[in-house]
């Protein structure tokens, strides 16, 4: 046995967290599941270290955090948005994966695009579930550190760590490349609600991100959805469900919902679109393309075959990457090949 | 994305609707109605007795029942056939729950919106909690947060609307009324709703292994403690006793 190897927090903006897979099969009893806002970037964090899907990391919000680890390296890997990374003070893009070894200092700020990134470490960071999960929902302050966000002097003890990348490397995720400007929806459940032009107006747009959203829900601003009443009996809420409160003004049910409610749902985000929308900043204009569940479905499984292969990793050729270079920049054409 | 599933003369016909690829609202109906809610529960019965992979859970609410599903393994036609198989059978009637006392302690120290409730009805507060403890409640679902109980069976006399906006979070373990309904809140949250009494049982902790107590179409009855009756009992089931009595 190694000295303990443990991640510490050195500086933490609001809103970062723990995050696994979900707190599932709790929500008959009032439980919100909470997990990743964004769902591929965690499992692409994950994959890349050969971690399970929805093992325990750091979701980075845009207020950013720094971090280094004590006792053994170990490695990390970041995928989500496109946040300012640097190790000791070389920026790095994102994706990447690095070893972190003790006495570096590795920070991610908010970039030019994106709210959340997936920080996966090559472990497992040791929390004590509640109900089987990690994740943290900072609501009902369940999961994660006493079930409230990370700040500056926590400490995640890491089991098992392993530490194999060596130099940063930028990790091969086309998957992860997903511009926010059009979010697939499948209508309903509650689109009978709604007159014909009402949904046709829904569908037109555009609609703004506003400035108040986080982890429980994304709120639209455009044009007003009226509904024929924007009262139901209570039911339940999927994530990703588009609600319309009396206002007319829609907004999104995220990761942190309530499990039911009783404003009508006009139509629900596709569950591969759900983190594009969720890296969409506020002032970020979109609009909502109304699909078939059978391409909802399909969506899904190309996203789960394209984690199937090993995540390839490249060495990191420039040492200052803007985010506007990055973002028009496919990394997987073989520039750097 | 509507399906008509079966449907009889002079009843609702049940719906299929889509909540994205990954859910399905199944609806009996648009109302609070215990029978509608047996149906409901009766149905994810079934569901959990045929445990197909590709189910990941449901949630009963009043009058609907969603099913979350992996549709990488659980076809959504093979789930339509599940769900016409489990509302097959004979129709279900509401009653069939467990039943449960719940002491509740009315004192305006702990009930600290008794006295507006009392106010509103023109009554004691007394007389309040006389109302409240003589009903029986059905507990429809839980929903807007953990061991957030809605029961049906309040009295009308204690039918109070909502509030115009909500109030300070209310203590744990609250006995609230509002918008003509009953609850039972286990977390401390602002809400819209009046509390009118305070019980020392838990029906969500993570600090006993029955995590939690009390299923959607159970019975509850409350029955009145005085304030140094709840301070023992409290610290009973923060040591994770359960305070809750089962009647059947």
């Amino acid at each position: 046995m190694g000295c303990r190897t443990r991640i510490r927090i050195l500086s933490a903006g609001a809103g970062s967290t723990l995050q696994d897979g979900g707190r599932h099969g709790y929500l008959r009893y009032g439980i919100t599941p909470a997990g990743p806002m964004d769902p591929l970037a965690l499992a692409c964090a994950n994959r890349a270290l050969d971690n399970p899907p929805g093992a325990t990391a750091i979701e980075v919000s845009l207020g950013g955090m720094s971090l280094t680890v004590e006792g053994e390296p170990v490695d990390v890997a970041l995928a989500g948005g496109a946040p300012r990374i640097d190790l000791d003070g070389r920026t790095l893009p994102c994706p990447i994966g690095l070893t972190l070894r003790p006495g570096e200092r590795l920070g991610i700020r908010a970039g030019e695009a994106g709210v959340w990134t997936s920080l996966a470490v090559a472990g497992q960071i040791d929390v004590a579930p509640v109900l089987g999960s990690t994740a943290t929902h900072t609501r009902s302050r369940l999961g994660g550190l006493d079930g409230r966000g990370l700040r500056a002097g926590d400490v995640l003890p890491v089991l098992e760590p392993r530490a194999v990348i060596g130099e940063a490397a930028q990790l091969d995720l086309p998957v992860l490349h997903r511009p926010p400007d059009t979010i697939r929806i499948v209508l309903g459940p509650q689109d009978d609600h709604f007159a014909e032009g009402a949904i046709a107006a829904f569908l037109a747009g555009p609609w703004r991100v506003g400035a108040r959203g986080d982890r429980m829900a994304c709120f639209l601003e455009g044009p007003t959805i009226q509904a024929r009443t924007h009262d139901i009996v209570s039911d339940g809420i999927a994530m990703g469900a588009i609600q319309v409160p009396g206002s007319g003004q829609p907004l999104v049910l995220m990761a942190d919902r309530q499990p039911t409610g009783g404003y009508p749902k006009i139509a629900t985000v596709i569950g591969a679109d759900l983190g594009r929308l969720a890296q969409a900043r506020p002032g970020t204009v979109l609009r909502f393309a109304a699909v078939e569940l059978a391409e909802a479905v399909a969506a899904r499984r190309a996203e789960v075959a394209a984690l199937l292969p090993a995540v390839t990793r490249r060495p990191v050729l420039r040492t200052r990457f803007t985010s506007e270079f990055l973002l028009g920049t496919n990394l997987i054409d073989g520039v750097f090949g | 994305m509507a399906v008509q599933g079966r449907s009889e003369a002079g009843i609702e016909p049940v719906r299929m609707r889509d909540a994205g690829e990954t859910a399905l609202v199944v609806e009996f109906g648009a109302r609070v109605d215990p029978d509608l809610n047996a149906r409901v529960l009766a149905l994810d019965a079934a569901l959990a007795e045929a445990a197909v992979p590709g189910l990941r859970e449901t949630v009963p609410t009043y009058r609907s029942l969603m099913i979350h599903y992996d549709p990488l393994v659980l076809d959504r036609a093979d789930l339509c056939r599940l769900v016409e198989a489990g509302i097959a059978g004979p129709r279900p009637r509401a009653g069939s729950g467990r039943r449960w006392t719940l002491p509740c302690c009315y004192d305006p120290d702990l009930a600290e919106d008794i006295g507006a409730v009392a106010d509103w009805a023109g009554l004691s507060p007394a007389e309040i909690a006389d109302l409240h403890a003589q009903a029986e409640y059905r507990v429809y679902m839980y929903g807007f947060a953990p061991g957030f109980a809605y029961l049906g069976g309040l009295p009308d006399a204690l039918a109070i609307g909502r509030r115009a906006s909500p109030r300070p979070p209310h203590p744990a373990n609250a006995i609230l009324i509002g918008g003509g309904l009953a609850a039972v809140a286990t977390v401390p949250m602002p809400t819209g709703w009046y509390m009118v009494g305070r019980t020392p049982e838990r029906l969500f902790t993570t600090t006993r292994t029955e995590n939690f107590l009390i299923e959607p179409g159970d019975v509850l009855r409350f029955a009145a403690i005085d304030a140094a009756t709840f301070a023992e009992l409290d610290a009973r089931a923060a040591r994770g006793d359960i305070i809750a009595r089962r009647e059947d």
